[in-house]
């Protein structure tokens, strides 16, 4: 174990690499990589890591990044790779196919701004973008928490019960290019962690099966219903992969949904990513001021945590939904989710969207000081949003 | 989902088994059953790497398969990827058998071509091999850019203005170890090219002339007659290039005339077909073939 100051791009790089390596001594690890701002950094480090048995093929296209990845993984090797925005709406076709194949691989993913017009900056809509296919999906909110998250989301996708693949998601540029302490484990420790990779469908040289040829409505019906049993298995299994990565690393990886002062809370904030650090740090002091005032992070977003999450919000009578995307047509993603969470469980509660940070914005705690003073007033639930606007009117002034 | 076929295949036998649905006449049909002799002939077994095309429908429906040897279906674009994962991963754990994409004309000269050109450009240890049927057959019979001049598709009603993409020479300045056009009418031919690929290492290109009854509106009983007259027509002719430089021409062609082939098949319209521009593309193509031939004379 060693502390360095690295950025959020080195340490899923250093993951993706140590849980590569940690698969040595079984099938070995194969990935396909393929650059994007700001993502670059993570494929740059696993290029030149000295892997004893794996190989890193730097291909033509993200599209052909996931395909190089699914066949190691369905050759039963470890496979990741990583992407961003365009990059990740160029490999969709794949990304859903490596779902339906139910193959373990891990993507890291650095939120950015699907472009035109173009932009580098941090926007959830890229991978949310994503959300309907068979993949889990988690939002960190620093440095560490994407290294440990990443490891984790190997032992998670690996798992028998689950057999699916994982997005392990940061924000441009505030995680993925910010140095910080970030504690690394010993190989040693990740080989304890992960298991050798037992894929029990792989295909085998002298076994003629046939994956993925054609199914009848049937036979996909029942593919599509294993795979909603294995989501419904992924929030107990999650927690022992919690604890056994708390165990071997002695450090908590953080549970699906991450509550403050939350208890007897009136007004919940319900945020991801960088923006929870910030809104708990507002929380902070409202609550030190008297209010009742909590926050939800949602780290899991898919499966969507919905019964921790109405759990969390027992006291609240007001939620925020703080969304860094925007589905054109309705509003923000993680609100959609949020609301149908609460609809016929509990329609005393207003649940109202604020559309911030999106295409790059900052996320400051004067916009989740005007977010509370919307949220505080409201009688009645509202259209999104739209924060940071500049509407020209205090330039007049 | 994974479909299972009896354990431990031997390719002759059961690489393309009995009761598929392929329709009669099909090249590709052909194609699969004399590649798993000349397999079984080597001692040697395959994966199959299989985008969106007939090749992967030949499959059949779950819990059934007729392919009798590992087989991976993938996304149109993708076999030449994915074929690289899968070799990676076998050549990690020492594993023997070929890694083999079986693709058609689309998947090849059109959506996949990127995806071919970067694995031929990494010289990737697969072997490619494209039935080509001049159409989206699966799709039920658009235009490719593998369809000839004057053949009419459903989107290509009046005839296709545009010639034939030259995908072997596009494949040779990749400079792989080796390139070769194969054709059901020659079964020797093609069990030796078949041969020459198992043993060399790198990427390896094979085109097959692949009659499509529905898509070429022809006999099912005249398939191998048509291509054979293609062989000898030079419309099609064999030939094998090595390491993108060493051209070696397998038949020679005899002179026949094309217009025969043209007949036969109602996807060509007379009136469409300009049977003087084709003779002269036709020896065109022969001699610089035969010039390339003789600049780099073979050795092998
Ligand atoms: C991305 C994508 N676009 C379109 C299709 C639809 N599609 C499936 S097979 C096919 C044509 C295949 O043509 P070819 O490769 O020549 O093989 P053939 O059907 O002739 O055997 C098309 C267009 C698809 N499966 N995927
Ligand atoms: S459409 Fe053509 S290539 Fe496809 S199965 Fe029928 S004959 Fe064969
Ligand atoms: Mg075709």
């Amino acid at each position: 174990m060693s502390v360095q100051v690295i950025t959020g791009n080195h340490a899923a790089g250093y993951a993706l690499s140590v849980a590569g390596e940690a698969n040595r001594t079984a099938r070995g690890v194969a990935c396909g990589i393929y650059p994007i701002t700001p993502q670059t950094e993570i494929v740059e480090y696993v290029a030149k890591f000295p892997f004893s048995k794996g190989r890193v093929v730097p291909v033509e296209s993200e599209h052909s990044a996931m395909a190089v990845s699914m066949g190691a993984s369905a050759s039963g090797a470890r496979a990741f790779t990583a992407s961003s925005a365009n990059g990740l709406a160029y490999m969709a076709e794949n990304i859903m196919v490596a779902g339906y194949y139910r193959l373990p691989i891990v993507m890291v993913a650095v939120n950015r701004t699907l472009g035109p017009p173009w932009n580098i900056w941090a926007d959830q809509g890229d991978t949310l973008m994503l959300r309907d296919f068979a993949w889990l999906q988690f939002y960190c909110e620093n440095n560490q928490e994407v290294l440990d998250t990443t490891l984790l989301a190997f032992r998670l996708a690996e798992d028998q019960r689950i057999l699916m693949p994982v997005l392990v998601c940061m924000d441009a540029f505030i995680i993925s290019h910010t140095q910080t302490e970030t504690t690394l484990p010993e190989q040693t420790e990740v080989d304890r962690y992960l298991p050798d990779l037992d894929l029990p469908h792989r295909m085998r040289y002298d076994e003629a099966r046939t994956l993925g040829g054609l199914a009848w409505p049937h036979e996909g019906l029942s593919q599509r219903l294993e795979i909603d049993e294995a989501m419904k298995r992924v929030p107990n299994v999650y927690q022992e992969c919690r604890e056994s990565f708390t165990e071997t690393f002695g450090r908590d990886p953080g549970d699906v949904i991450q509550t403050f002062a939350t208890d007897d809370a009136e007004i919940v904030l319900v945020a991801s990513g960088t923006m929870a650090t910030t809104a708990r740090e507002v929380v902070r002091q409202r609550r030190e001021a008297g209010e009742k005032v909590g926050l939800v992070k949602l780290k899991m977003f898919r499966p969507f945590p919905e019964a921790a999450l109405r759990e969390a919000c027992q006291s609240a009578t007001h939620m925020a939904v703080l969304d860094r995307n925007y589905a054109a047509g309705t509003g923000g993603i993680f609100w959609q989710d949020t609301r149908a969470a609460f609809h016929g469980h509990r329609d005393d509660v207003l649940i109202q969207n604020y559309l911030t940070g999106l295409c790059g914005g900052d996320v400051t705690p004067a916009v989740i000081d005007d977010i509370l003073a919307d949220i505080t007033s409201r009688s009645a639930l509202g259209d999104p949003v739209w924060m940071g606007i500049d509407t020209g009117e205090e330039t007049k002034q | 989902m994974i479909a299972t076929a009896p354990t431990n295949p031997r390719p002759d036998e059961c690489l393309l088994r009995p009761g598929n649905t392929n329709c009669g006449g099909c090249g590709m049909s052909i194609g699969l059953t004399m590649l798993g002799r000349a397999l079984t002939e080597a001692g040697d077994t395959c994966t199959l790497v299989i985008p969106a095309c007939c090749g992967i429908v030949t499959a059949g429906a779950f819990p059934t398969t007729s392919y009798g040897v590992p087989t991976i279906a993938t996304t149109f674009a993708s076999s030449p990827a994915v074929a690289t994962g899968v070799a990676c991963i076998r050549d990690l754990n020492d594993e023997p058998g070929q890694v083999i994409c079986w693709a058609g004309d689309g998947g090849t000269y059109d959506i996949g071509l990127a995806t071919l050109s970067a694995a031929a450009e990494r010289n990737e240890n697969i072997i490619y091999i494209c039935y080509d049927n001049e159409i989206y057959g699966n799709t039920g019979g658009q235009r490719s850019s593998a369809t000839p001049a004057g053949a009419r598709t459903t989107t290509t009603p009046w005839g296709k203005t545009q010639d034939k993409k030259d995908i072997m020479s596009i494949m040779a300045a990749h400079r792989i170890p080796y390139a070769a056009t194969l054709s059901i009418a020659h079964p020797d031919d093609f069990a030796r090219k078949i041969t020459t690929a198992l043993t060399t290492h790198g990427t390896r290109f094979l085109l097959l002339h692949s009659p499509c009854p529905t898509g070429w509106k022809s006999e099912p009983e005249d398939s191998v007659k048509l291509v054979r007259l293609a062989v000898a027509s030079s419309l099609f002719p064999l030939y094998e290039v090595y390491d993108g430089a060493t051209y070696r021409i397998n038949v020679e062609p005899d002179g026949t005339d094309p217009a025969e082939y043209f007949q036969r098949q109602r996807r060509f319209k007379k009136e469409e077909i300009d049977l003087r521009a084709t003779r002269r593309a036709c020896s065109d193509r022969m001699q610089r073939l035969q010039a390339l031939a003789e600049r780099y004379p073979s050795d092998r």
